[in-house]
């Protein structure tokens, strides 16, 4: 068994992304909820970037711990939770959340080890998907291309955009 | 040793499920939309593995991945609007106190 600097990354990722994600949702403060959540979501661009998806690696840093972590960091700001937000969560209700949540991975644990995967012959993690290919793919009209889903996206943001503005403004 | 689809499939999994158990447990909104974005995330993974260890030669979960990202901020920015606005009227963020159209 020959140990690669892949694997040793891949390793190294694996253990982050675990224990922060877990940290994430078990920790006291909802401030260093949301920065443990901008770890897991650094962890996941590392995985992009691992399997030869650099751009979406980018997108990833870009949109979350550009974006959307600083909107939850604004809104946490903004409004006043409690000093320790697992107060008032009950025993008798972190068990059937435990059970559920440790119920949902054992059977996708079991999917996943009894399903027999077959991996492409020609699959080369190291090698990444060039840029040109992602932008004529991303803006070409033709079959496996996705302009349309492009445009209702951007309308969809401008929607996003309107909306936000709408409900969040003062009356 | 090799890496395969199913070392990828685990981390998605146990971040799938930590916003799972945070999704039933916490009281904050906040908090639950923190989960819901770990929920996102693992899926997201799942999408770009498979395209990559399966499909090689396509880029189809490549830019499912890609716009699920953008819709992800989009349904980000109008939740937390929505807070906002909700905090603005009552005065918290428990789950518990928002019951004004159940009574």
């Amino acid at each position: 068994m020959d140990i690669t600097f892949q694997n040793v990354v891949f390793l190294i990722v694996a253990i982050f992304i675990t224990v922060f994600s877990v940290l994430t949702v078990t920790t006291n403060k909802i401030m260093r909820s949301a920065t443990y959540l901008l770890f897991v979501l650094f962890g996941t661009a590392a995985i992009y970037f691992l399997l030869g998806y650099t751009f979406l690696g980018a997108v990833q840093i870009m949109v979350y711990a550009g974006g959307i972590i600083i909107l939850y960091v604004f809104s946490i700001l903004l409004t006043n939770s409690d000093e320790n937000i697992n107060t008032g969560i009950k025993r008798g209700k972190i068990l059937p959340g435990l059970i559920s949540a440790l119920a949902g991975a054992g059977i996708i644990f079991f999917i996943i080890f009894t399903h027999n995967f077959m991996p492409s012959a020609s699959a080369n993690i190291l090698q990444e998907v060039d840029m040109k290919t992602i932008g004529f793919t991303l803006v070409g009209g033709g079959k496996h291309q996705y302009i349309l889903p492009f445009e209702v996206l951007g309308v969809l943001l401008l929607a996003c955009i309107i909306g936000g503005v709408l409900i969040a403004r003062k009356r | 040793m090799e890496i395969q689809v199913e070392h990828y499939l685990i981390i998605s999994t146990i971040m799938l499920c930590a916003g799972i158990y945070g999704f039933l447990v916490r009281k904050n909104t906040l908090a639950m939309l923190i989960s819901v974005e770990l929920i996102l995330n693992a899926a997201d993974i799942n999408f770009a593995v498979f395209n990559k260890f399966l499909f090689p030669n396509q880029l189809e979960g490549h830019f499912f991945t890609l716009f699920a990202i953008g819709i992800v901020a989009a349904e980000t920015a109008v939740a937390i609007a929505i807070i906002i606005n909700i905090y603005r009227n009552i005065q918290t963020l428990n789950v518990d106190k928002m019951d004004k159209l159940k009574h």
